[in-house]
């Protein structure tokens, strides 16, 4: 196996505020293979998206901090790098889509100049060399008439089109890295279907890998290699996509399966699998498994002892974090 | 509370739209003069029957939350008739409207903003009560304990505000609200689409529940087509103000005729790694409402778009019993 590109070890991240710690980012462990595409995924709070800014190292210090753990990128901890060596691997080596493409634009500045920015920051490139980058980058994402568009502003663009910009501007400098926080959630289905579409080309056009941030099982399904499940600021399970959707092993990831609505058609409604109960605060220090108080098959053991991650019967890449796993997977 | 359905001897629709429209002015200038109008509603006809769940489906900006608002008269018709059990209401004075609306009523996608923070969880569902039905003290308490007990909160709930609940639990409460006055029609704009799946699971079942105990018909408007799938008895699609294609939810998912529908039925992902299925991706936006293309809306991004389409608005046409839908071609 060729060594990873991105191996992250351990992470935490908590954030401090008056009245105590809230342990977003709970000891999480993943790799990333050049050219994967991983997906991270959970409902909101799991920490998906704050082990992302904490990959980049993007949270403000006085929020919340990383407070133990590694991120090798191409062999270095970036956690270890100056705030200057840092600013030359973001948007470089590293890039990064997030969820609202409205906010993340500079609405005064046109498309044509952002995009440049980039590049002449990053890559030394003259004015010229730059805007030409730029029109190849909207060319690129398929914005027609890219030439004639660089002299617009944000405002002028829908929010499929700011998406692709922003894509754009992220692959402006060839990252080996792409991370996308739910890149599609903001926008309508035919235009989501398009983005997906779009950074999946990419992908295969320039060999970056991708960890794509979302709550959505059938993005996943359809954009992923292999993922990774968050609960509670824990990865809870792994495994290859196929696997994991013909045999999610954790309770979490099976009960989140069973609980989406995709209708049959011509077969009566059945009643949706719902997974009792709430997330807990992270506030207080978890014991024991934190899915435990809505999980069917916890024991006391359960509330107890934290569970490890074991790789599910025969299955190295497939690994779950649950006590009762036999007892999961002979129901 | 009973079901109305045994008392209601009436056949016939409870809830019929006839050709309902809504302009929005556009206003520029010093003077605010109207420069353009925005057709956010342009002609929908459908009905609704007596304990029926009839889903309104499309992308931001179709019109689907303003057929919404018109049948409860938040805002004023430009256009069309809502007969509601058999009276037009699409002009009824204010007063007379507030009496209707004990039986139509309305539950709003954002839990959030839709209870009043400053007011105790019982007081809001109770509140109604209060505005419309003589009730002492004792009796109305009891009848607020019993919706509590309806939509799975304790009684206990009542006395806490509505930033002490979660997300699917403010649903609940609005859900309670609206049932106060014992409703035949809900309408249900985007209920679950600020909240996380398995949440959503929750919340879905609980208004099945409420659909088969009490009788209700749901006018249900959603942009998730997994939802509609699982929830709707028949199902409209709308596209820029227009019903593009309705029919029973069977017939409309299996054999879909307009073009748009199938697109969007097969933009949607699914949480299957191995469903193997053809996507069409739609090619551009959503054009602006306010600015719609002449003749069919659907034209500048419909693969199999020809002349006539550029020119002639295509009405709905019977492709079965109780399936309409409107393209000039026989796909």
């Amino acid at each position: 196996m060729t060594a990873p590109l991105l191996d992250v070890q351990d992470l935490k991240t908590h954030f401090f505020n008056e009245d105590g710690v809230t342990r977003a980012v709970d000891g999480v462990s993943f790799t990333v293979a050049p050219g994967e595409t991983l997906g991270i995924v959970g409902e909101s709070g799991c920490g998906k998206s704050v082990t992302a800014l904490s990959i980049l190292r993007l949270l403000p210090p006085r929020l919340g901090r990383t407070v133990a753990g590694r991120v090798l990128f191409e062999g270095t901890d970036l956690l270890t790098l100056s705030e200057r060596q840092m600013r030359d691997v973001r948007g470089n080596r590293i890039a990064m889509v997030f969820q609202e493409p409205m906010t993340s634009l500079n609405p005064v500045l046109s498309i044509g100049h952002q995009i440049a920015e980039v590049v002449r920051i990053h890559k030394g490139a003259s004015a010229e060399a730059a805007r030409t980058r730029a029109r190849e980058m909207l060319d690129l994402v398929k914005i027609p008439d890219a030439a004639r568009r660089l002299d617009d502003y944000p405002h002028q663009f829908s929010g499929g089109m700011r998406q692709r910009v922003m894509i754009a501007m992220s692959l402006a400098c060839d990252p080996k890295l792409l991370v996308a926080d739910e890149p599609t959630t903001a926008l309508d289905v035919t235009i989501e279907a398009q983005v997906l579409q779009l950074i999946l080309e990419l992908k295969a056009k320039t060999g970056a890998a991708v960890i794509l941030i979302t709550h959505d099982l059938g993005v996943v399904a359809e954009t992923c290699q292999r993922v990774v499940v968050m609960y509670a600021g824990r990865k809870v399970e792994e495994a290859p996509v196929a696997q994991l959707f013909a045999r999610p092993a954790h309770p979490y990831t099976r009960g989140l399966l069973a609980s989406i609505a995709r209708g049959k058609a011509g077969r009566r409604a059945r009643r949706l699998n719902e997974i009792p109960g709430m997330v807990p605060s992270l506030r207080e220090p978890i014991r024991g498994c934190a899915f435990a108080p809505r999980c069917q098959f916890a024991q006391d053991r359960c509330r107890t002892e934290a569970p490890e991650l074991a790789p599910v019967t025969g299955q190295p890449a497939h690994r779950a974090a649950c006590l009762r796993l036999e007892a999961v997977l002979a129901s | 509370m009973s079901s109305e359905m045994s008392a209601n001897v009436r056949t016939g629709p409870i809830l019929e739209v006839r050709d309902l429209k809504k302009y929005f002015p556009v206003r520029r200038g010093l003077l605010q003069r109207t420069v353009a109008e925005v057709k956010a509603v342009d002609g929908v006809s459908f009905s609704l029957q007596a304990g029926e769940t009839l889903c309104l489906v499309g992308e931001s900006g179709c019109g689907k939350s303003t057929v919404g608002r018109l049948i409860l008269r938040l805002i004023d018709p430009t256009g069309g008739t809502i007969a509601f059990e058999g009276e037009d209401i699409a002009a009824l004075p204010r007063e007379a409207m507030r009496a209707k609306r004990k039986a139509l009523q309305i539950v709003f996608q954002d839990p959030y903003a839709s209870l009043n923070p400053r007011l105790t969880a019982g007081t809001i569902v109770g509140e109604p009560l209060e505005n419309f039905e003589r009730l002492g003290r004792a009796e109305r308490e009891a009848r607020v304990v019993d919706l509590f007990r309806r939509v799975g909160l304790s009684a206990d709930a009542m006395r806490r505000y509505p930033f002490e609940f979660s997300g699917g639990q403010r649903q609940r409460l609005g859900i309670a609200r609206a049932l106060a006055l014992s409703p035949s029609v809900i309408v249900a704009d985007e209920p679950v689409s600020a909240l996380d799946v398995s949440v959503q699971a929750q919340v879905l079942n609980l208004m099945a529940d409420l659909k088969e105990d009490l009788g209700l018909a749901y006018l249900f408007i959603s942009h998730d087509l997994g939802i509609v799938e699982h929830m709707a008895d028949r199902v409209a699609v709308m596209y820029l103000g227009r019903i593009v294609e309705i029919a029973e939810k069977e017939r409309l998912f299996a054999g879909p005729r307009h073009p748009y529908t199938r697109a969007l039925i097969s933009a949607a992902p699914v949480p299957d790694p191995n469903a193997k299925r053809e996507r069409i991706v739609l090619e551009g936006d959503v054009p602006s409402p306010m600015t719609p293309p002449a003749g069919c809306h659907f034209h500048t991004r419909c693969p199999f778009a020809f002349d006539r389409c550029r020119a002639e608005t295509p009405l709905l046409r019977e492709a079965a019993p109780a399936h309409r839908f409107a393209c000039h071609l026989d796909i």
